[in-house]
């Protein structure tokens, strides 16, 4: 397509063949050993999970007062933690279901393991709603609509409720997206494996899949509706969770500029995750021939462009503040910037708006070590944004009288923490145990597929 | 609660009650099996016939026997097996009309001070579970304090003491009357040399009686009665002025000008409650605005009665004697010693204005000079009469108490003290430390006390004798006013206990066992006449007064000659100020957890006392530095000595405190209160001595570097913080002038901005039938507090303790919010209650996922508890922030007494839930069904909400808004009305009386007119 | 040969000759004939016109139900089941009721249109003749296939292999059942 032959990396690296494509993608689940550093990883990753496990057990048998939350700020770490990890998931479905609606090839060697990281992040992420609540063990299905004894629903002009749609749906479409373009994967690794004990599972999953073009007919059609459901859902999702907020009265939450600066911090947050993620996985596993630097710095280029919507999204706030005359927005404005907590403000804006405007330097967005650097203060600036948003808005409201101040527990680290642990878990054996990458799309790329026929 | 069917001596438990370690070694085991005896079963029965159902099944009845665990536990079985022939009466209904699950209301008093309050106890099936004030009381008019609220909680306290002690040893009653029989058969023998009793302050009748009769068989014994709060000024100011130590009875209703002399009336006089109601009458909204009063206020350490004055003058108390002579010489009287003020001319000539109606009092931390001169002034403007009239004293030793005290330390130090009996006092935390109480009593061979707890004396005596509470035991008392009362139990004791006049009885006849019951009615025989004495009994019970007890007034004449010239002024060293404390008094409070987690008025301050500054005085001591954390305020820790005592405080700065005076609360740093009491705050006993009590000078302050942990639950008072600056912008405290709101009676509302109720994208909701709402007159409000334990009594709200206080989790559901207005030095005062405003558009409702609050048809904004999942969402859309969270199990399920004390028509809140004020929407409901039954519409004043009915300046009301012709439908009619954040649309049903303040435009910078906040 | 064949297997190398297979074979009217290819090849289906699918009439179908389902949730637990005083808002304040609409309908219609791919596929499917055939395997590598199945009317087992053969296929295998 026209736009390749601009580019000045290509997708894919140079003399691959479908043969080569797919030895080198299902070498990496098939093969016999695995590298010893895959098990060093899984062993940190696993060891913080235990962590979260001991932190949730303290948590459900003392109580929320473990946590550093208090009237007026009652919401905090667990809140900040929630939106914090569903932001991160949405560069996956943006990247598999947006990017393929543009036909932007450059996605398909990146698409899985982004996707991958969506249902890990919103695995993690959907643990707080939960866990925050103070009787999380009856919380958890009363929130769902179900005729209990007496009669009673939920109810639907809370936004938290709107959330449980939104998040539960989110995670339902994604697994489902996902497990769609696994498929296809699923039966050349139920093909190639050596062990009886291996082909039989992943032919369970392969549910019979044999590539006939009757299959594609129907498969591709499905997984092109699947990505224009997903494209409105993914920008639903954070739109839904910043409601959570502005459909609140407390000054700094109640703002109509929050859906669309919700979503794109999320974009942001999210393409920090993956190249925090792809960065490290290209290098280990040697996939620089799929994972291009041709990737490496469109998605630097998504974080730039998002960050300035991000920034616009902070100038309008404190613009907003003053311009409304309001006595209690002004206040808070003032506050956010000069107050106890003017410290997390300042972090926050040199994380989310100084850092990354380097990047408009090809040098250092081609720079991968850079790239790594940048994409974690980015994960720790979009952190201490939403820290910003809850804490330092709930601590000054509306009565002087009323006015506190927060500081985090132990336990509200060693939960943020433990999360950390489950998402890699999740990520170590989802690249020990199925195909990182896309192999059937990554087939279409190579120059047999592309040199004769023209085709997307 | 009526005992006529108990058995007259339960048999079954002789071997238990048996003395001797053997008794006490098979009570221990054997509570079960003997529990279920049947004699035990049936007797259980008997006595509490509305629980028999619970013993059909086995589970209720273990429940239940641990329900009785407190009475059961420790004391000996004896204690629940006592069979009280007594009938007591109740308050409204005879006791046959007992009907389960229906509270009775019992009239009693409780002695503040020695000084009584009338009370009316509620009770549920036998359990006193809240007090009320009394309205035919003269010193409560239905009102309470948050002391007198506490009662309840005192009686349940578990850490009372449940046992004769000897040495610390468990002993009987028997072991003791049997140790007393052969040294007092001695003393006697010598008619009582080197017999000595230790009271606190008597009113009681009888047991005055009692103790001249013991005095009078023994001649040579002697009596002391103490209280380390004395009145010993106020009585030396009297003889100084009449010669004899008469007591002012003030007449606030009738004042149209009060100039107190550091006189803390609001919250520091026998009378508080009554004074509050007069001085409220005249100031609060829907009064005459021109009948106003006017309050000038001259105090060292700011006080409630400081906050509420119209002009405030912040003197160190030394130096408040010099201003009080410069007025009497205005007023004509011949003083010399007087020290210009700029302020002392047009205050004497509004004295004089106002003549009768004027009034001037003096405050005990005052010298006896002052307290002369105030008579005289007073006297000079003839007010003697109208705003005060003096009767006897209503205590049996008026006056000299220190003095006393020191004479009988004395006597104890020369070893002429042979037996010493202390009696419902504790000299050895509370004594004047330059007494050395201590060394003097090791030297008394035979040493008993008796007492609510085994305190700081209890564990210096031989002989510890358990004490019961006023709520168990018969007895009588005397308002200041000379009204006398009759004690009536509303339980028996809960443990083997004996009241002061049981336990003095027993000195009196060595024989029988004592019955309060039988001494009190003795004694009350002649008084109330011979003739139809029964009915007169029994109508005084009902009562809860004795009518027409009151003392007449006496016509005395004030004698300004005896004053003597003043003595030479004050060094201008630092000073320290003894104050008793707000919160728990002179100590006797330290172990009830309500009272220490009451944010004191002003501080804000819970579960400490702090060394108080002024700002000016804080900079000379190089500056105090108060940080606000999330685990609670870190201030710096100061070394106080005077004269060679030492010990160690927090410093903290108080806005309006006068200069170069550091003030000290009394009642902390107690060693042996119990669990709660223990080891809070620091004992400011430590530096006072018996010369000067109130107010010592030659204080040295030394920073030690320390710093201290405070739990404040209001943002520390700063000059940096935004806070009030802030509270002005948005209008939260309005405040005019009487003249302003004369001029223009919109000016309330022109302070804030209240948009058109119509800007709404829905339809308003119709609200048929009751619309249940409040006001609360912040004219009125003197911010004591006694709300807030009320409303903690009412609706069983836990006490968290210090730690969670700090970390922003107190559990209260109405607050009292203090605000400052002007300048640091000497800034207005304003107090504003906050409960749950019940919005008609509650934002807390609608982000509710699981709709765990939701609206009634009554507009109440419901909290059910049970549904509620905690996401504490509500809370954070709450702009009043009212809502609390149980962070933790905050509510103690284990100790029974405390089961026996909530009230069973409030749910019991656990772990995970939110929480808040409904409006005492039980009452509502108990309101309804009486209506019905009565077949008859709800009427204003059916529902009285606890915090409104212990509210002595009757500050809040509560009614039915659609009820045109209610008290509150009228008050937000008032101009003074306006609705707390009412640009946020939330339609708040509590609303708020602008704060109306009569100042003098005569009086130079009267207080802050010009940066009038709010 | 006693059992009847399932059809004949041809095996190709590059995507451009079974493409030009598929089309040969269309030609001689053939139409019983399946390919199967590494990836989804559009010219494929072309040669074959395997175009109609009936996936995105399910997911509309899926989403109106959600929808529908979504909205009538809300409004009977709401308006007619429950209805309370909510923040002194109206029972049906449909504006908040629009969010989990949505929500419900995206979900109705993503369900449809995979359960809906996998059964028009005929999924989970484990076993197939086609897998008998060695060579097979390497169909979800790097090999083409073309399968003329013999209940196709113009089947001839000989002819068949033959025109398969002109077609260029690599190799031609007997199917079993």
């Amino acid at each position: 397509m026209a736009s390749d032959e601009r580019v000045v990396h290509p997708v894919i690296g140079p003399g691959h063949t479908f043969g080569s494509v797919t030895d080198k993608i299902a070498s990496l689940v098939l093969t016999k050993k695995t590298p010893i550093g895959w098990f060093v990883g899984f062993a940190i990753s696993f060891s913080l999970l235990m962590v979260m496990l001991v932190t949730v057990a303290h948590l459900l048998f003392t109580g929320i007062g473990i946590w550093g939350n208090n009237i007026p700020i009652g919401w905090a770490f667990d809140i900040i933690n929630f939106v914090w990890w569903i932001g991160i998931g949405h560069a996956g479905t943006l990247i598999s279901a947006i990017l393929l609606l543009l036909k932007q090839q450059w996605r398909t060697s990146i698409n899985r393991f982004a996707e991958a990281m969506t249902l890990f992040a919103v695995a993690c992420a959907g643990m707080f709603p939960i866990l925050h609540m103070g009787r999380s063990w009856i919380g958890f299905y009363w929130l769902m609509p179900y005729p209990n004894t007496m009669g009673l629903w939920p109810n639907f002009k809370s936004p938290l409720i709107w959330d449980v749609f939104a998040v539960s749906t989110y995670a339902t479409v994604s697994a489902l997206f996902w497990y769609v373009g696994l498929i296809p994967d699923l039966a050349t690794l139920r093909d190639r494996a050596q062990n009886q004990l291996v082909k039989v599972v992943y032919g369970f999953f392969a549910v019979g899949w044999r590539g006939s073009a009757r299959h594609w007919a129907n498969y591709e059609i499905a997984y092109l509706i699947l990505a224009g459901l997903s494209t409105p859902l993914v920008l639903s999702v954070h739109t839904v969770v910043s409601f959570d907020f502005s459909a609140g009265i407390v000054p700094g939450w109640h703002a109509t500029i929050f859906p669309p600066y919700f979503v794109a911090g999320a974009i942001y947050a999210g393409f920090a995750m993956v190249l925090t993620l792809a960065i490290p996985l290209r290098k280990a596993y040697g996939l620089e021939d799929f994972i291009t630097m041709r990737h490496i710095e469109n998605m630097a280029k998504v974080m730039l462009a998002t960050s300035l919507i991000v920034a616009y999204g902070y100038s309008m706030e404190a613009f907003m503040a003053w311009y409304s005359g309001n006595t209690y927005e002004r206040f808070m404005m003032w506050n956010r910037m000069f107050g106890p907590y003017g410290w997390s403000y300042w972090l926050l804006i040199f994380c989310n708006v100084f850092v990354i405007n380097t990047l408009w330097i090809k040098k250092l967005r081609t720079n991968t070590v850079y790239l790594f650097v940048v994409s974690l203060i980015v994960g720790v600036g979009m952190w201490l944004e939403r820290f910003v948003i809850i804490v330092t808005s709930l601590h000054r409201d509306f009565l002087p009288s009323s006015w506190g101040s927060y500081r985090g527990t132990p336990w509200d680290y060693s939960m943020f923490f433990g999360t950390i642990g489950l998402f890699l878990t999740l990520f170590f054996l989802f690249i020990r145990f199925l195909p990182t990458i896309s192999i059937f799309e990554m087939r279409t790329l190579v120059p047999a597929a592309t040199g004769e026929e023209k085709k997307s | 609660m009526s005992h006529e069917n108990l058995p007259a001596s339960p048999v079954e438990f002789e071997g238990v009650r048996r003395p001797g370690a053997a008794a006490r070694r098979r009570y221990w085991k054997s509570l079960d099996e003997l529990a279920k005896t049947p004699a035990f079963m049936d007797f259980l029965h008997r006595e509490f016939p509305e629980q028999a159902s619970m013993f059909e099944d086995e589970k209720g009845r273990r429940e239940f026997l641990t329900l009785m665990g407190a009475s059961l536990a420790l004391a000996g079985l004896t204690a629940c097996t006592k069979q009280p022939e007594e009938r007591i009466l109740p308050y409204v209904r005879q006791p046959e009309a007992l009907v389960p699950g229906r509270p009775l209301f019992f009239a009693t008093a409780a002695s503040h001070d020695g000084y009584a309050r009338g009370l009316l106890v509620e009770s549920h099936e036998g359990r006193p579970t809240k007090v009320e004030g009394n309205p035919d009381h003269p010193a409560s008019l239905g009102a309470t304090d948050s002391f007198g609220q506490a009662h309840v909680l005192g009686l349940y306290d578990p850490d009372r003491s449940k046992a004769v002690l000897y040495l610390g040893q468990l002993r009987t009653w028997g072991d003791f009357r049997a140790a007393l029989r052969e040294p007092l058969a001695k003393l006697k023998a010598k008619g009582g040399a080197g017999l000595r009793f230790l009271t606190g302050r008597v009113t009681s009748p009888t047991l005055a009686a009692q103790m001249q009769e013991l005095l009078q068989s023994m001649p040579a014994a002697k009596w002391v009665s103490w209280e380390p709060v004395s009145r010993d000024n106020t009585r030396a100011g009297a003889v100084m002025a009449f010669g004899e130590p008469v007591e002012p009875q003030y007449r606030f209703d009738q004042a149209d000008v009060i100039l107190s002399l550091e006189a803390d009336f609001v919250s520091g006089h026998p009378a508080s409650l009554r004074l509050v109601r007069e001085f409220a009458s005249r100031r609060r909204g829907g009064s005459e605005l021109a009948a106003m009063n006017r309050l000038y206020v001259v105090e060292g350490s700011p006080t409630l009665t400081g906050a509420s004055a119209d002009h405030r003058l912040a003197l160190r108390s030394s130096a408040i004697e010099g201003f009080a002579r410069a007025v009497a010489a205005g007023c004509g009287l011949p003083a010399s010693g007087a020290v210009a003020h700029d302020w002392v001319a047009p205050l004497v000539k509004d004295l004089k204005r106002a003549g009768s109606k004027a009034l001037v009092l003096a405050g005990e931390s005052q010298p006896p000079a002052v307290h002369a001169l105030a008579h005289a002034i007073n006297e000079a403007l003839g007010a003697i009469g109208t705003t005060v009239s003096y009767t006897a004293p209503a205590e049996a030793q008026p006056g000299g108490e220190t003095a006393a005290l020191a004479a009988l330390v004395d006597e104890m130090r020369q070893g002429q003290v042979e037996m010493l009996v202390v009696l419902g006092a504790n000299p050895v935390y509370a004594a004047p430390a330059d007494l050395k109480l201590v060394e003097a009593l090791d030297k008394v061979p035979f040493r008993v006390h008796h007492g609510l707890t085994v305190d700081e004396t209890a564990g210096r005596v031989h002989w510890h004798l358990p004490a019961s509470h006023p709520l168990e035991s018969w007895g009588d008392l005397r308002a200041v006013d000379g009204t006398a009362t009759i004690v009536q139990p509303l339980i028996a004791p809960l443990y083997h206990t004996l009241s002061e006049i049981e336990v003095l009885d027993a000195f009196a006849r060595a024989e029988g066992t004592p019955k309060g019951y039988d001494v009190v009615r003795a004694h009350w025989r002649t008084p109330l006449g011979a003739s139809d004495f029964e009915a007169r009994w029994n109508r005084a019970l009902n009562d809860g007064v004795v009518a027409g007890s009151a003392f007449p007034a006496k016509a005395v004449k004030a004698r300004a000659s005896t004053i003597p010239a003043p003595a030479a002024a004050a060094a201008a060293s630092l000073e320290v100020a003894f104050r008793p404390d707000p919160s728990v008094f002179d100590g006797r409070f330290a172990n009830l957890g309500w009272l220490q987690e009451l944010p004191k008025p002003l501080t804000k301050v819970t579960w400490d006392n702090l060394a108080l500054v002024s700002p000016k005085t804080a900079a000379e001591l190089g500056g105090v530095a108060t940080e606000q954390t999330a685990r609670g305020h870190v201030t710096e820790v100061a070394e106080l000595s005077l004269d060679g005592r030492t010990l160690k405080a927090p410093l903290w700065v108080l806005p309006g405190h006068a200069d170069g005076v550091v003030t000290l609360h009394l009642g902390y740093g107690r060693t042996r209160a119990g669990q709660i009491g223990n080891g809070t705050g620091f004992d400011a006993y430590a530096l006072r001595t018996s010369s000067a009590p109130w107010t010592a000078s030659g204080l040295q302050v030394r920073k030690t570097g320390e710093t201290a942990r405070i739990a404040c639950t209001q943002d520390h008072w700063t000059i940096e913080q935004p806070e009030h600056q802030q509270a002005h912008e948005r209008h939260v405290v309005r405040s005019v002038t009487r003249d302003e709101l004369a001029k223009d009676e919109h000016v309330v509302h022109k302070l804030g901005h209240v948009p058109d109720p119509g800007l709404s994208l829905y339809p308003p909701v119709e609200y048929k039938g009751h619309a249940w709402g409040m006001t609360i007159d912040m004219s009125a409000c003197v911010g004591c507090n006694a709300c807030v334990t009320a409303c903690q009594s009412e609706n069983n709200v836990p006490v968290v303790g210090k730690e969670q206080v700090a970390r922003g989790r107190e559990m209260h559901w109405i607050r009292v919010d203090r605000y400052y207005a002007g300048a640091p030095e000497n800034p207005e005062t304003f107090h504003q209650p906050i409960p749950c405003m019940q919005c008609e558009n509650a934002p807390c409702e609608v982000v509710c996922p699981v709709a765990a609050t939701v609206h009634s048809d009554e507009g109440l904004n419901d909290m059910v508890y049970n549904r509620c999942v905690g996401t504490r969402y509500c809370s954070n859309n709450c702009p009043y922030k009212v809502r609390r969270f149980n962070f933790l199990l905050y509510q103690d399920w284990d100790t029974p007494t405390f089961k026996m004390q909530r009230n069973p028509e409030v749910t019991v809140r656990s772990r995970g839930v939110m929480e808040k004020c409904t409006y005492c929407v039980q009452r509502i409901s108990r309101a309804r069904i009486d209506a019905k039954n009565q077949g008859r519409e709800m009427k204003d004043g059916d529902v009285v909400t606890a915090c409104e009915a212990a509210c002595p300046a009757q500050a809040i009301v509560f009614g039915d808004v659609n009820d045109k012709t209610s008290r509150v439908a009228k008050l937000k009619a008032d101009p003074r009305n306006y609705a707390l954040l009412a640009e946020l649309q939330t339609k708040p049903r509590t609303t708020y009386l602008a704060a109306v303040r009569n100042p003098n435009p005569e009086i130079p910078g009267a207080s802050g007119q010009d940066e009038r906040h709010g | 040969m006693s059992a009847p064949l399932y059809g004949l297997l041809a095996e190709f190398h590059a995507p451009e000759e079974i493409v030009k297979a598929a089309e040969g074979v269309h030609a001689a009217g053939y139409r019983k004939v399946d390919a199967y290819t590494p990836y989804p090849m559009e010219e494929v289906l072309d040669a074959l016109h395997l175009h109609e699918t009936h996936v995105p009439k399910l997911a509309l179908a899926g989403g109106l139900l959600g929808m529908a389902g979504g909205w009538a949730l809300q409004y009977w637990t709401q308006v007619i089941a429950y209805p309370m005083n909510i923040g002194g808002r109206p029972s049906y304040a449909w504006p908040a009721f629009v969010v989990p609409t949505f929500e419900t309908t995206i979900l109705g219609a993503a369900l449809c249109t995979v359960l809906g791919m996998l059964l028009l596929n005929g999924f989970p499917q484990p076993y197939h003749p086609v897998f008998n055939v060695k060579s097979f395997a390497t169909a979800s590598r790097d090999r083409f296939f073309l399968c003329v199945e013999s209940s196709d009317p113009r089947f001839d087992l000989e002819q068949t292999r033959e025109l398969l053969r002109k077609l260029g296929a690599y190799e031609v295998s007997e199917v079993t059942p």
